[in-house]
Order: structure tokens, then C-alpha cells, then sequence
């Protein structure tokens, strides 16, 4: 193993910790903010906003995605399309909007 | 007959087989779980009403679970760093690590579980329930297969360190990615079953 390999493998690990720091206060803000009884859609939108930014760290330093190659990128995005689709189908059909357009 | 590319890089796609396969399986396990989000949001946005996670649900326990998820994270990534900086002994404290912390995980929700079932409180009570113990169940066996492969590459399968230690790095860098990919669909079920 070389010096710089070394060197870079520590930098990682510094980074893997200032992480697992960063998750631990979302996680304790996740549930601070529950407790001020927000209205819900507030509440839901401040809840998910949270997850996200935490999924995202997740992601993209213990999984690595913020340094991988072109094909799991294209693997993600057509994922996160059919995700999309798949969570906005219950959204629409309680719209009453959705219908409309084929009517 | 060897395997091909598990630990050269193949030169159309750059990357091993296994990682291409690993994310794919990981992107079909987004759906599975994208379908039971699906389902819940449909559920409860078509309810009359609908109670607060925290009304019914153990919070702090829930807390202290998503900390001890969060915890076996940083070790898992951690074990495979050992293993790239060529420290086996750290590779095997961390990763004991990370299936205990699994293993306080499943205890944790086993007295969840029990606590509710005590309460009468089953997955037939209402649909609240049932979608909890639909998502949190197959979240619980997601760890349990997790576990069971990380113990695979704790134990037995850490042979191959001896023979092939980039193939065994490679195939840890894998198993660790599903444990990741664990802890986000956890990060997305706390408050959305828990606080909301």
C-alpha cells in the first residue's frame, strides 16, 4: 500500500466521521421538530426535507455515489423515474385533476 | 472456471460485474419499497382520519433504533476501509460491530413487536398497523439478510482475504452496500411511521 493510497483511504475515514456526526443532529432534529406539532402538511414537508437531506449523505459518502461510474448513475436516475411515477400515481388519482384530462 | 471481472474492471462499463449487479438489485428493492409507500400514502390520504405515529408508537425506542442504524453504518463503511488499508484485525472488530449493532437492532424491535401484540394491537386492528407492521416487517427481514451475509464475510468467507484480498474487499464493498442501502429505507420509515 502507498503512502498517498494511506493517505487517502484517512481522508475518507475523517470524512465517514464529520458523516456520522452530521446524521446523529439530523436525527435529533427530526425528532425536536415533531415535537412542536406543526400543522401537517408543514410537518410532513419538514420531516421529509430532513430524510432527504440524511438519505443523501447516506448515498453519497457511505455508498460512494458521489465518486461512481456513468452506469450506476444511469441505473439511478431510471430508478428514481419509475420511483417517481410510482409515488405520484396515489397522488393524482385523490386529486380529481388527473381524470379530468381524459375526460 | 474463474468468475470474470470481480476484481478486474470491465472495459466497456469500468466497473466489476458484481457492482452493476449489486445496484441493480438495490434499484428493484427502491420499487418493492416504493410500492408499500405508494400503498401507504394512497391509505392515508383516502382516510377520514388518521393518527399521529407518536399517539401510538414507542418514539424513543425508535430514536434509539435509527441511532444504532445509523452507528452500524459507520462501521460497516469502516470495515471495508480497514480492509483497503490491508488491517484485517480492525476489519473483523468492525464488522462484529456492525452485526451487533444489528443484532441490538432486531432485540429493540422485538420488544416493539411484543409490546403491541401485549396491547392487543395487531396488523388486523386498523389500517395504521397494518401498514406499520407491513414496512417495519420487511424492513426487519432486510436486516436479518443483511446480517446473515455479514457474518458470512466475518466468518467463513473471510478465507478468501488469504487467496484473493481485493476480491474479498470488493465483495464486502457489496455486502456494504446493501447495509447502507437498509439504513436509508430506515431513515425514511422513522418519521414517516414515527412522527408524522
Amino acid at each position: 500500500m502507498t503512502s498517498d493510497h494511506a493517505a487517502d483511504i484517512d481522508k475518507h475515514v475523517r470524512v465517514y466521521i464529520t458523516v456520522f456526526v452530521a446524521l446523529m443532529a439530523l436525527t435529533i432534529i427530526t425528532v425536536a421538530i415533531s415535537r412542536l406539532h406543526l400543522r401537517e402538511p408543514i410537518a410532513v414537508s419538514v420531516a421529509l426535507l430532513v430524510a432527504i437531506i440524511k438519505g443523501s449523505l447516506v448515498a453519497s459518502y457511505f455508498m460512494h455515489l458521489i465518486s461512481e461510474k456513468k452506469l450506476i448513475y444511469a441505473v439511478l436516475v431510471l430508478t428514481t423515474f419509475f420511483f417517481a411515477v410510482l409515488l405520484a400515481l396515489p397522488v393524482v388519482t385523490h386529486s380529481d385533476g388527473f381524470w379530468i384530462l381524459f375526460q | 472456471m474463474d468468475i470474470p471481472y470481480v476484481v478486474k474492471l470491465r472495459e466497456d462499463t469500468n466497473l466489476y460485474n458484481a457492482k452493476v449487479g449489486i445496484w441493480l438489485f438495490l434499484a428493484s428493492e427502491v420499487m418493492l419499497f416504493g410500492a408499500l409507500f405508494a400503498s401507504y400514502i394512497l391509505i392515508r390520504t383516502g382516510a377520514q382520519s388518521w393518527p399521529r405515529g407518536d399517539s401510538i408508537l414507542n418514539v424513543p425506542l425508535a430514536t434509539f433504533n435509527t441511532i444504532v442504524l445509523i452507528s452500524s453504518s459507520v462501521t460497516m463503511v469502516m470495515a471495508w476501509a480497514s480492509l483497503m488499508r490491508r488491517r484485517f484485525g480492525t476489519f473483523r472488530l468492525y464488522m462484529g460491530g456492525t452485526i451487533l449493532l444489528g443484532g441490538v437492532f432486531l432485540v429493540v424491535k422485538y420488544f416493539e413487536y411484543s409490546h403491541k401484540f401485549h396491547d392487543g394491537l395487531f396488523p388486523s386492528t386498523n389500517n395504521f398497523l397494518a401498514i406499520y407492521f407491513t414496512l417495519t416487517g420487511l424492513h426487519m427481514l432486510h436486516v436479518m439478510g443483511g446480517m446473515a451475509v455479514n457474518a458470512y464475510f466475518w466468518g467463513p468467507g473471510a478465507k478468501l482475504w488469504k487467496t484473493n484480498p481485493e476480491w474479498f474487499t470488493n465483495r464486502v464493498e457489496h455486502a456494504g452496500l446493501f447495509w447502507h442501502f437498509v439504513d436509508l429505507v430506515w431513515i425514511f420509515l422513522f418519521p414517516t411511521l414515527y412522527l408524522l
